[in-house]
């Protein structure tokens, strides 16, 4: 039966567990960052020596975690990417921004677990040799701000920051430091820009790969909130038993924000893989499917900016069986394990991990114009086929949804999100581009239709149905 | 009005710049802390940033206008942020905005950030405030308000003129 395996939120919605230092340590707070300090240097069969930070290292490259912000890259490979010889500081950064529609999962840790975070990062700075670290919260989290400002206070205080952590002998300091309502803050190297004080414009890479040229052009490290708390019980578990939980490649846990039309939205910590996409909806663990007489159109299964699965589409997935080959078999999307490499075999991404479900009363027009919106308000206008491009696809949708459409908007659109993708400096050039690119091919006769319907004089003339954006 | 920062505000503000190792990257933090205090970022509170972090005044007036949550005129005591993404979208988040637009007498229609003429209410839409689940969730000022309904609406409006009655009487007081 699929179920919650909760590790990173154990804790967080038990009654009387508050966001407090003292609580934290009666939880078996902080034991994970002793063990790390205490880790022993080793020497390797072939004869190779580790430090006991590079001991740290690789547990985190063998226990398979991958990132949990959007890309799913291995957290391992990325610290091992680090330039360590261009004798700069080494800079960490936590990403909270957590601006990715659909996504609410590092809320949760940030206002009930901000100790479990912090923990986690104090070991990735440790390990990766980081004196000053950062975490950028989104400015629309000011609770949150408080609760992490309070929280390093407390830190500070029993001595896990500072001067000489723990009597280890290394200086750590880490700080809270506020975005202002930009989404684009979230892509790492925008992320960057804005801790530095200006304009949150992406960089372009190369050269500028932030383990190498970074913040303040230094080497920089930028994970995700629950990437960073992963850490934590990877040192306290030990990596062989983390790589246990989930499945081959698709290591961990993961926490699934669901919503939209499902009957029980909310956040479901589980092990990656363990459920599938048509479970994490209507099982009685979670989603608990959909309100009574509804059937899904359609599913957003990684934040807006993945690519839309159609009800019914069918997939070829590689598997591999009990005797070690590799078979192909074709399974209805619903069966899709929630996992990074299923979906992406599916043509789509887990991306942050939210599932948004569309049933069977919404209209793929009035939601693409929806989503669109929020690309053309947050593209940073740096490149022109984003600022143009994000404009434009919502102009074209706000005409489809209000009468006045046609019915060559479908292949417009098309044509735009197509002359998009791949000319730009950052990703979020595929991010506005896909949810189009996906809703326009599988859904192109419901677009036809209203922009035909619209020619005709027949429309829903700004038919105000959800979800209409205005 | 005249321009001033008390002592307090300004030791808090000389605390966020040894946060950082180049002083400019306390420019975002500076201007949340000013807006908090002056309620919105004035040209003086720009010029005021500027010279304590040696930076010109268009570099920290360029982030006023880059980043949607500073403001450079007062708004409503009371400020309501309804999500219109699209999970609130799909639960009724254009409705929701309506509702609030036609209790505080405001234009439902126009779609840029409306305040009230006594000045203490201030609705707009916002994009994805990360609590999805909940939908449809609206920000009043520093409270997320979840599964906002009917209800919920008038329960976010008369706690709002609470606290300027409340902030009224205290002002006489004063
Ligand atoms: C447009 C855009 C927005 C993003 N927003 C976020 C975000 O809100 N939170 C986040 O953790 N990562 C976000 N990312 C991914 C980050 O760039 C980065 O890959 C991530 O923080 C790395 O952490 P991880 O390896 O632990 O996943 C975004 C990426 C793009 C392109
Ligand atoms: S792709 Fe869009 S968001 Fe990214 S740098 Fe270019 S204009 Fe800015
Ligand atoms: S869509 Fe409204 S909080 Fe995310």
């Amino acid at each position: 039966m699929p179920q919650e395996y909760r590790l990173i939120l154990k804790h967080a919605d038990q009654a009387g567990y508050t966001p407090d230092m003292e609580c934290y340590l009666r939880h078996g707070g902080y034991e994970a960052l002793r063990k790390a300090l205490a880790t022993a240097p080793r020497e390797l069969p072939d004869g190779k020596k580790q430090s006991s930070q590079e001991v740290i290292r690789d547990e985190v490259l063998k226990s398979g975690l991958r990132g949990r912000g959007g890309a799913g890259f291995s957290c391992g490979l990325k610290w091992s990417f680090v330039d360590r010889r261009s004798g700069k500081p080494i800079y960490l950064i936590c990403n909270a921004d957590e601006s990715e529609p659909g996504t609410f999962k590092d809320r949760q840790i940030l206002h009930k677990d901000p100790h479990q975070l912090i923990e986690g990062m104090i070991i990735s700075c440790w390990a990766n040799d980081v004196k000053l670290a950062y975490i950028y919260v989104r400015g629309e989290f000011p609770q949150a701000a408080r609760i992490i400002n309070q929280a390093l206070k407390e830190a500070r205080s029993k001595g896990f920051l500072g001067k000489n952590i723990l009597g280890s002998g290394v200086d750590l300091e880490i700080h809270l430091h506020r975005g202002a309502g930009a989404y684009i803050c979230g892509e790492e190297t925008g992320l960057i820009e804005s801790l530095e004080g200006k304009r949150p414009y992406p960089r372009i890479k190369p050269p500028y790969f932030p383990a190498v040229l970074g913040l303040y052009m230094c080497p920089t490290i930028v994970n995700n909130v629950e990437t960073l708390c992963a850490v934590r019980h990877i040192v306290s578990m030990g990596a062989a038993e983390y790589a246990k939980l989930g499945t081959a490649n698709n290591t961990g846990t993961r926490i699934i924000s669901l919503s939209g039309d499902v009957q029980r939205p909310g956040y479901y910590e589980v092990e990656v893989g363990k459920a599938t996409l048509g479970e994490l909806i209507h099982h009685e663990n979670f989603g608990r499917g959909l309100r009574p007489g509804r059937s899904i159109r359609a599913i957003i299964p990684g934040g807006s900016s993945s690519k839309v699965l159609k009800a019914g589409e069918r997939f070829k997935l590689k598997r591999k069986g009990a005797d070690g080959q590799m078979t192909t078999v074709e399974v209805d999307l619903l069966d899709l394990p929630y996992d990074f490499d299923s979906l992406q075999a599916a043509g789509t991404m887990s991306g942050s991990g939210a599932i948004i479900v569309l049933d069977d009363t919404r209209n793929p027009v009035d939601v693409l114009a929806n989503v669109s919106e929020f690309y053309a308000h947050e593209s940073c206008g740096q490149c022109t086929p984003c600022r143009e491009g994000a404009l434009w696809m919502s102009k074209a949708l706000h005409r489809l949804t209000h009468g006045e459409g046609r019915k060559s908007d479908a292949d417009y659109l098309l044509h735009i999100a197509q002359n998009i993708q791949g000319r730009t400096i950052c990703a979020f050039g595929e991010a506005a581009a896909w949810p189009t690119l996906s809703f326009v091919k599988k859904f192109k006769a419901e677009f036809e239709a209203r922009g035909a319907a619209d020619e005709a004089g027949t429309g829903p003339t700004g038919s105000g149905k959800p979800p209409a954006s205005h | 009005m005249s321009f001033s920062i008390p002592a307090p505000l300004e030791a808090e503000l000389d605390e966020l710049v040894t946060r950082y190792p180049q002083k400019r990257s306390a420019s975002l933090m500076f201007l949340h802390t000013l807006q908090e205090h002056f309620g919105y970022v004035s040209p003086e509170a720009v010029e005021w940033t500027a010279a304590k972090l040696g930076l010109a005044p268009i570099n920290v007036f360029e982030l006023v206008t880059f980043y949607p949550m500073f403001r450079q005129e007062p708004l409503g005591r009371t400020h309501i942020k309804v999500c219109r993404t699209l999970s609130c979208s799909l639960a009724g988040a254009a409705d929701l905005r309506k509702k609030f637009c036609e209790k505080l007498g405001l234009d439902p229609k126009a779609h840029v950030p409306q305040t009230t003429t006594d000045g203490n209410f201030t609705v707009e839409f916002v994009e994805c405030l990360a609590a999805c689940g909940s939908a449809p969730v609206v920000l009043v000022n520093d409270t997320l308000w979840e599964k906002v309904d009917g209800t919920g609406t008038d329960a976010i409006l008369s706690e709002g003129k609470r606290s300027e009655t409340r902030a009224r009487s205290a002002g006489m007081a004063g």
